[in-house]
């Protein structure tokens, strides 16, 4: 019975891996060079695009694998009742080869996916200097936000699009983790510790919030909402809100007779 | 022989085949359970809203069962305490474990640490802390922790008396002649799994027993108010919890290399790369990456990004062993019977579930992925439902050593295609969802609405897996009772435990096997 030598194979499997992780980085570093970079270096939009890279990567390799795995089974199935394999006489050369040539294969796939995972990372933690810093103090079952004016909104966030958003998270009772899966990002926020996660709205438009760390009874319906609005319409609503909390602070200090007085 | 004599018999036994089958029948059981939660959340999930219970509390104990069970009751003592049990002294030419009444006590320990689980379903206020019990919410919640942390400690218990039974029985009572490189990839990988849970159980004990001590006692531990710090258990539960998904994959591993060398009548291919390469680059890397279950925490960057190295490269060896697997059917003769279904099912669904962990690795992508559908879809591929088709192909291989006796083949097969088409139906749906955004352990998806259908189809196929699991074990106990006479070898299998009568005796030979320096399980072909 003649078929392929485990060299042969092996040689088969290693050199379009090689050839497809070469081809990758330097598709990459053409798409890059020739896009027009965007102001703000979005990790949504890297997010995205390193998904469809590794995507790539390990469907290749699984229809590599699934293909030999396939094309085995098919070809060594049992013709008749006493027949036993012809298994392959392993030398210690192919012994150790067939050891560290396919180590060497993943190790490198695994360090190129690390240097891409660790590229997207710093993304995901270099916040830019103009933005717009907001607390956030999560609760069961509740995201409370206060803008940097002292202005305070429950479940309900607006930005202005265009500029990135930093959000410094803690938690006041368990664990929640404020996720945004339009902007693809994460991070817990819990009682103890300052969390920070940021995200670029670049247009108008509306994103859901939700928790994903299992909270309480209720971790299901622990929902918000992200409103972008054109930087105009949010200049506008923050100035208007910021006025309303002055008079009710303005309100709140003075003395409740003035008050009674004031609202005849 | 009247009945209460039987009952004692087994009871009482020391015999590590009888052992293995009480293992077997109480994972089996719990298995039956934990896949009724399954189907239950599964129903509440078919639509949005509420669906069978409008008790979001009830929705999360069935969460809580499911996974706790599943892990702690079916597969962990499946694969280390029934195939250890049953496998390990017949493989190496023993008469019995080293310590057969510690054996005994672990199988008493496993089954109290079984009745509590079970509890869970009968008691007011049981715990809702789904299996990892994350403080704070196992502290403040009005479940009770305590239960969750005993089942915990008694099957930790368990384990660790298995683990130093089948060291020392390996160590020491191998055929005269048997050296470690004679030994069977199962024994090999079980005890890889046994020296994980030796240095890693210990730690998981030690965190569940805290939050006990922080809800029950008043310590604060967990609690950021008093000094402590809610991240501790984190890291101290996923630094057993990652290495016991080993602990579950290196005997599947095992069990697969049993069926697939005895079924394609062939060789391990490159046997030194899969023991020394495969499983003992497993056992190095196995403690070094828990921090991939914290990627989205406030963990150190150093951390995150260290780990996301170490993560990727456990495809390394696990590469290695798919490869030694793979290989093994290189100029085979394979023969496709139920065992070798199930094992052949295994490389697919694993082949699946492996690669969907590579992105999971990622730090940076596991900020949108983690804690979503995606999650969920990859590790029932890779370790839910890939380690129970190798418990069920090993289950299915070993039958007629166990009882003597054939199942039904055209049940047998019948049964692996309907729970392979509703596996696939159901996970990879998920993982579907779950790149879109939809987030897990969601009693209501209310806010989602778009997933609806997807829910539905997820739901439909899982009483498709449902069917198939219960066909096989049907199958088993029709076979067991009634089914033809199998005869001591009917696979033609080389492996020792082939080489006694069905079923073994207690003492299982007349007298002891020795094997030449020749010999190895996988003696088939040119050798």
């Amino acid at each position: 019975m003649v078929s392929v030598k485990p060299q042969k194979l092996l040689s088969l499997l290693s050199l379009p891996l090689s050839l497809l992780f070469a081809l990758d980085a330097w598709a990459v570093t053409v798409i890059e060079k020739t896009a027009a970079g965007p102001k703000i270096n979005d990790p949504a939009r890297n997010w995205d695009h390193l998904w469809k890279e590794v995507l790539i990567d390990i469907t290749a390799m699984g229809i590599i694998f699934a293909i030999i795995t396939a094309y085995f089974l098919i070809k060594y199935r049992r013709r008749e009742d006493g027949q036993v394999g012809a298994p392959p006489k392993l030398t210690t050369a192919l012994v150790v080869g067939w050891t560290l040539i396919p180590s060497f294969v993943f190790m490198a796939d695994d360090f190129f996916l690390a240097a891409k995972g660790w590229q997207l990372w710093n993304d995901f933690r270099q916040v830019p200097a103009d933005r717009m810093e907001i607390k956030l103090e999560s609760g069961m079952y509740s995201w409370d936000y206060t803008y940097p004016n002292g202005v305070q909104s429950q479940n309900e966030l607006r930005v202005p699009a265009g500029k990135p958003i930093l959000l410094r998270m803690t938690s006041r009772d368990t664990i929640h983790t404020h996720f945004i899966p339009d902007f693809r990002v994460k991070e817990d926020s819990m009682p103890g510790r300052v969390t920070y996660l940021w995200f670029y709205p670049e247009n108008p438009g509306e994103h859901v919030v939700t928790c994903t760390e299992y909270c309480g009874i209720m971790h299901s319906y622990m929902v918000g909402r992200i409103i972008a609005m054109p930087p105009a319409d949010f200049a506008a609503w923050y100035k208007d809100e910021e006025t309303r909390l002055v008079q009710q602070q303005a309100l709140k200090s003075q003395p409740v007779a003035m008050n009674v007085e004031s609202a005849q | 022989m009247s009945f209460a004599t039987t009952m004692k018999e087994w009871i009482f036994t020391t015999d590590h085949k009888r052992v293995g089958i009480l293992y077997l029948i109480g994972s089996m059981a719990s298995f039956a359970v934990a896949g009724i939660m399954a189907l239950l959340i599964r129903a509440e999930q078919s639509a949005i809203g509420p669906t069978l219970t409008n008790d979001p509390s009830q929705y999360n104990v069935w969460l809580y069962a499911h996974g706790a069970v599943m892990i702690l009751g079916f597969q962990i003592p499946a694969l280390t305490g029934f195939f250890a049990n049953f496998c390990i002294p017949l493989m190496i030419g023993a008469k019995d474990v080293a310590f057969p009444r510690l054996n005994a006590f672990s199988v008493w320990l496993f089954y109290a640490g079984v009745v509590l689980a079970l509890l869970t379903f009968v008691m007011p206020d049981p715990p809702d802390v789904l299996w990892t019990g994350y403080p704070p919410y196992s502290i403040i919640t009005a479940g009770n922790t305590a239960f969750y942390t005993f089942t915990v400690l008694l099957l930790g218990f368990a384990s660790i008396l298995g683990g130093v039974n089948f060291l020392t029985t390996v160590a020491f009572m191998r055929a005269p002649g048997m050296g470690w490189n004679q030994l069977n990839i199962f024994v090999w990988a079980t005890i890889a799994a046994f020296v994980l849970q030796l240095i890693f159980v210990p730690v998981l004990g030690t965190a569940v027993t805290l939050i006990t001590f922080d809800k029950y006692l008043g310590t604060h531990f967990f609690d950021p108010g008093a000094g402590g710090d809610v991240l501790t258990y984190q890291n101290l539960f996923w630094f057993y919890s990652h290495p016991a998904v080993y602990v579950i994959f290196l005997p599947f591993l095992g069990v697969l290399y049993e069926v697939v060398a005895t079924f394609a009548r062939n060789n391990v291919f490159n046997y030194k790369m899969v023991v020394y390469g495969g499983i003992g680059g497993i056992v190095l890397l196995a403690g070094e990456v828990w921090v991939h279950h914290l990627y989205y925490t406030g963990m150190p960057d150093w951390l995150r990004i260290g780990q996301m190295v170490t993560t990727l490269l456990i495809s390394v060896p696990v590469g290695l062993t798919l490869i030694g697997l793979v290989g093994t059917l290189y100029r085979g003769a394979i023969d496709f019977r139920t065992p070798m279904l199930y094992a052949v099912g295994v490389l697919f669904l694993f082949l699946i579930g492996g690669l969907t962990g590579i992105p999971l690795a990622m730090t940076a992508m596991t900020v949108h992925l983690g804690e979503t559908y995606y999650v969920v879809g990859h590790f029932h591929y890779v370790m839910a439902v890939a380690g129970t088709f190798s418990i069920f192909a090993g289950v299915y291989y070993w039958f007629p050593k166990m009882t003597g006796r054939m199942y039904n083949e055209t049940i047998g097969k019948i049964g692996f295609w309907i729970t392979f088409v509703g596996t696939n139906l159901v996970f990879w749906t998920m993982m579907d969802v779950g790149v879109d955004g939809m987030p897990r352990r969601y009693f209501d998806y209310a806010h989602f609405p778009q997933f609806e259908s997807a829910h539905q189809l997820m739901s439909f196929g899982a009483i498709f897996i449902g069917v198939g699991f219960a066909l096989a074990i049907i199958n088993w106990i029709a076979g067991a009772i009634g089914g033809p006479k199998a005869g001591d070898n009917p696979w033609g299998s080389k492996s020792l435990e082939w080489t006694t009568v069905s079923p073994p005796p207690h003492g299982n030979w007349p007298t002891p096997p020795a094997v030449s320096a020749e010999w190895t399980p996988y003696a088939y072909g040119t050798r």
